[in-house]
């Protein structure tokens, strides 16, 4: 008998699908209730790091250069008081094989395929990552399918995501692109069930751990160069993977005493499942549109358990406008020589002013950059702005609303970060925790659980569950 | 014919319908049906834009669709000219440049 394919039996098929696709039983890590075995799963699911190294030299990932960025650091303590202005690096992780960090997590979700005996991967992403994993599959000798949301229903697609999909295609991938709409994962179920290939999902232990070297290295490279860890990372922040793999990496490392810094670009105001809005937003990725939903809830995303908790590790989120992002993309390669895609600066244009706050002889580390290129660059995603009616100011960009304008910074001194204040995302996060696991009393386990998902301590979780009324 | 077998074209599909989308999206898309694009090499004869026809994508995965476009090529590019970008290079450098280094 033909399967039902039709929208509801297919999502209801999502569970077996996914251990198909996936290779994981998820089950083995739970406790029943709120709580899972976290470390448990990232050990016996995934790689150590000495593995993954190995993994990732095989096809020419990692080990990417760290520049200090000099020019920008001057300029930056033209604006800070006496005696502030830390020094800038950047990780240049657009000299991986695909243009951007993201190749650390494809390298492994695809050396895993392989070894597992699948014939192909898939991944729903609109980003980098797809280009990622097309790249490291064709190394690899497997087949690869991208899943994207490109356009709007009248047929417009974001030039980054255009450019994206060329990008795969160039690899040899199949792009199979959709309109606005979170039922992507429908489409996305269909093909892993139709095709047998893994789920090369963002959120996998093994895709995780692939980040893990990016921290470590940051430690190794600082420590040959400058005698120490940096004191200050900070992390474009999106699905929460870049942050989770680099902490751990870092923490691995031994540099235990290294601030993460979050950084996202503010789409307040947004909402990303909207038709309609879809093409008034001109960042398509490490945006607050994913940042706040997969901080307060990582397991959202196409896996049962989500191997990417940043707020196990975070430690400040700062957000900061699109406008300040676009101008400091232009600074970078104007004073630095580098020209890199406007999405990866989210966190360079943060470092900028975060460096201010900082005693100069402080390290503070922009942990990634991006490939740029056609669709991928500021002056097309401008354009594009400009022709769905958004306006180009140069300004306060305080007074910047998403989706009506973008205001990019009159000087440099404009460029200002707003705190997200984390224990209400925290509080969010156990509230979501409650709801989702319709749990009445919360155990001893998930009591343990909570406070480590939240680098928090016992008297807040405590705090936050009488304040919902849940026994413990 | 607008198209002939084994060339390279893009087709189109409607995924879902306006009114079979999801309950909890917002309402102006649950208003609009949810469409695919793909590419492929036309397995049909012959066909013209518009038509139903079979393709067999890159990787060799069969599918049908809507005939939309033949040598599908991109269109994005490096946009327009800003011209409100183009204070930036200039401003940073003469800010760096004021202390005579």
């Amino acid at each position: 008998m033909a399967k039902d394919m039709s929208f509801e039996a297919v999502m209801a098929r999502n569970g077996e699908i996914m251990k198909n696709a996936v290779g994981i039983d998820y089950d083995l890590f739970e406790s029943g209730s709120i709580a899972f075995d976290y470390e448990r799963m990232m050990r016996e699911t995934g790689y150590d790091l000495q593995e993954i190294e190995e993994i990732q030299r095989e096809t020419g990932v990692g080990d990417t250069p760290i520049y200090e960025l000099r020019n920008l650091t001057k300029l930056a303590r033209k604006f800070a008081p006496a005696g502030k202005g830390a020094r800038i690096f950047i990780k240049d992780e657009a000299a991986n094989p695909s243009g951007s960090f993201k190749a650390r997590r494809a390298a492994t979700a695809c050396y895993h395929a392989k070894k597992l005996g699948y014939k192909g991967v898939i991944a729903a992403t609109s980003g980098n990552y797809g280009a990622a994993v097309a790249s490291q599959a064709a190394m690899r000798g497997l087949k690869s399918i991208i899943v994207q949301e490109c356009y709007d229903s009248k047929g417009k697609g974001q030039p980054e995501i255009v450019e994206k999909a060329r990008k795969c295609e160039a690899y040899g991938a199949e792009v199979v692109q959709l309109s606005v709409g979170p039922e992507l994962f429908y489409t996305f179920l269909v093909l892993l069930e139709e095709t047998g290939y893994f789920n090369a999902s963002l959120y996998t232990p093994f895709g995780i751990a692939g980040v893990e070297t990016l921290g470590y290295e940051l430690s190794m490279q600082f420590r040959e160069r400058e005698g120490r860890d940096p004191d200050v990372v900070v992390v474009t922040n999106a699905g929460g993977g870049n942050l989770t793999g680099t902490a751990r990496g870092l923490i691995k490392a031994g540099a235990t005493d290294t601030e993460i810094i979050g950084a996202s670009v503010s789409l307040q105001g947004l909402h990303m499942a909207s038709d309609s809005q879809f093409n008034k937003k001109s960042f398509t990725t490490g945006h607050t549109g994913f940042g706040i939903p997969f901080a307060t809830w990582p397991d959202r995303s196409d896996v049962p358990r989500s191997a990417a908790r940043p707020l196990r590790y975070i430690d400040r989120y700062v957000t900061i406008n699109q406008g300040s992002v676009f101008y400091m993309t232009e600074v970078l390669a104007q004073i630095e020589g580098l020209e890199r895609g406007p999405a990866g600066n989210t966190s360079l244009a943060a470092a900028f002013k975060l460096a201010q706050e900082l005693d100069e002889d402080k390290i503070i580390v922009v942990q990634e950059t991006e490939y740029t290129g056609a669709g991928k660059h500021i002056q097309p995603q401008l354009t594009f702005a400009k022709e769905n009616g958004i306006k180009v100011i140069i300004g306060d960009p305080t007074e910047e609303v998403p989706g009506e304008n973008i205001i990019l910074p009159k000087d440099p001194s404009y460029i200002k970060v707003e705190e997200i204040e984390l224990d209400r995302t925290r509080r969010s996060y156990i509230r979501n925790c409650i709801k989702n696991t319709k749990v009445e009393k919360v155990t001893k386990e998930d009591l343990e659980f909570l406070i480590e998902d939240t680098k928090s301590n016992e008297e807040f979780v405590k705090k936050v569950l009488d304040e919902f009324g849940v026994a413990y | 014919m607008d198209a002939r077998k084994g060339d390279w074209v893009r087709i189109h599909n409607i995924v879902l319908e306006a009114g079979e989308r999801a309950p909890n999206i917002p309402e102006d898309t649950q208003n609009v049906p949810l469409e695919l694009w793909d590419k492929g090499f036309l397995l049909n004869e012959g066909a013209n834009i518009g038509d139903k026809v079979e393709v067999e994508t890159y990787i060799g995965r069969k599918m049908e669709g809507t005939l939309i476009e033949v040598n599908p090529y991109y269109e994005h590019d490096f946009g327009k000219c800003v011209p409100e970008l183009m204070y930036i290079g200039r401003q940073v450098r003469s800010l760096l440049e004021k202390d005579g280094e």
